[in-house]
């Protein structure tokens, strides 16, 4: 039954990976991504990683692949200037991926990693908390790095906004500080008039005369 | 039944597919991020298959660190995109030759 599921969702994680390789567009491109994500999320339930299973699909479907949509869909790419070079480096491509593929077998691939050397381990009892399993180490041991992450976080926050922040000269908004500190002497001047009598009134009386 | 490699040989998979990925795509950069992405997948499942069979939980804790460095990693390079985009109007690679490199 595991080995059914398993390979029913690698099959869909790899001809999903390789749409998202080969589609020409690329909002296409994100969308087989997030299948590949959903197919690997479900292969990572298979080995017990529960709560990593479910952040990727909250964080990297429900907010890296929607940012990535969102780029997709701000930028007004040329699609075509873009393909021009495919079929070009296409065996080029498959050269060094199966090179690549074949010299990863060769250490992977043998009996080296087989059941001799890892048994399969025991399945957890129904009542196993991955959650508490994994924040009982990242809260003791690995807290420094924990902390490192959430400052790396914070990085990423202020530079992505301070890079895509731009001032416009033209656009009229309001200065908050400049309201707050407004005094009444700047909104109101009184000024001094002298009396003096009314222009038309003389007039009426001289044409009486 | 399931062994260690079965799940190495798909992270091998995956991860030389992503390689010709990043050849095929050579122009366009939103698809090469993507890539990126594919890579640090492949690389998670090794992580979990090993944490998995060697029984040892740490291998999740280092897949929370490269899920949350990626994230930072794909905010900050869609950033650099639009604002190159916004002053280039174009994200072809072969037209970014400011620096001569």
């Amino acid at each position: 039954m595991e080995t059914i599921v398993f390979y029913v969702f690698s099959a869909f994680m790899i001809l999903s990976a390789l749409m998202v390789i080969t589609v020409h567009n690329p909002v296409r491109a994100a969308f087989f991504l997030v299948l590949t994500f959903f197919s690997s999320a479900a292969v990572w339930l298979l080995l017990e990683a529960e709560f990593l299973a479910i952040i990727l699909i909250i964080v990297y479907v429900g907010a890296v692949m929607v940012l990535f949509l969102f780029v997709v869909m701000m930028l007004d790419v040329n699609l075509a200037e873009l393909k021009k070079g495919f079929v070009k480096n296409l065996p080029l491509a498959v050269i060094v991926a199966l090179a690549m593929f074949a010299m990863i077998f060769m250490v992977v691939g043998g009996e080296q990693f087989g059941v001799q050397n890892f048994a399969v381990p025991e399945r957890h009892a129904a009542d196993y908390s991955n959650v508490s399993a994994l924040g009982q180490l990242l809260y003791t041991e690995y807290v420094y790095s924990f902390e490192i992450a959430a400052v790396i976080l914070l990085v990423g926050i202020v530079a992505a906004i301070s890079l895509t922040l731009r001032r416009r000269p033209n656009t009229r908004h309001q200065k908050v500080e400049d309201q707050v500190a407004v005094k009444g002497a700047d909104r109101l001047r009184v000024v001094k008039v002298e009396s003096q009598p009314r222009k038309h009134t003389i007039d009426n009386a001289e044409v009486k005369k | 039944m399931l062994t260690l490699t079965h799940f190495l040989v798909l992270g091998a998979i995956l991860f030389s597919i992503s390689l010709a990925g990043v050849f095929i795509n050579r122009k366009n950069v939103i698809i090469l991020l993507m890539c990126v992405e594919l890579m640090l997948l492949a690389v998670n499942t090794n992580f979990i298959a090993f944490s998995h069979f060697l029984g040892d939980t740490a291998g999740q804790v280092f897949v929370f660190f490269i899920l949350t460095v990626a994230a930072a990693e794909a905010a900050i390079g869609l950033a650099i995109l639009v604002v190159l985009f916004r002053n280039k109007r174009t994200i072809n690679v072969e037209e970014l030759d400011t620096l001569k490199g």
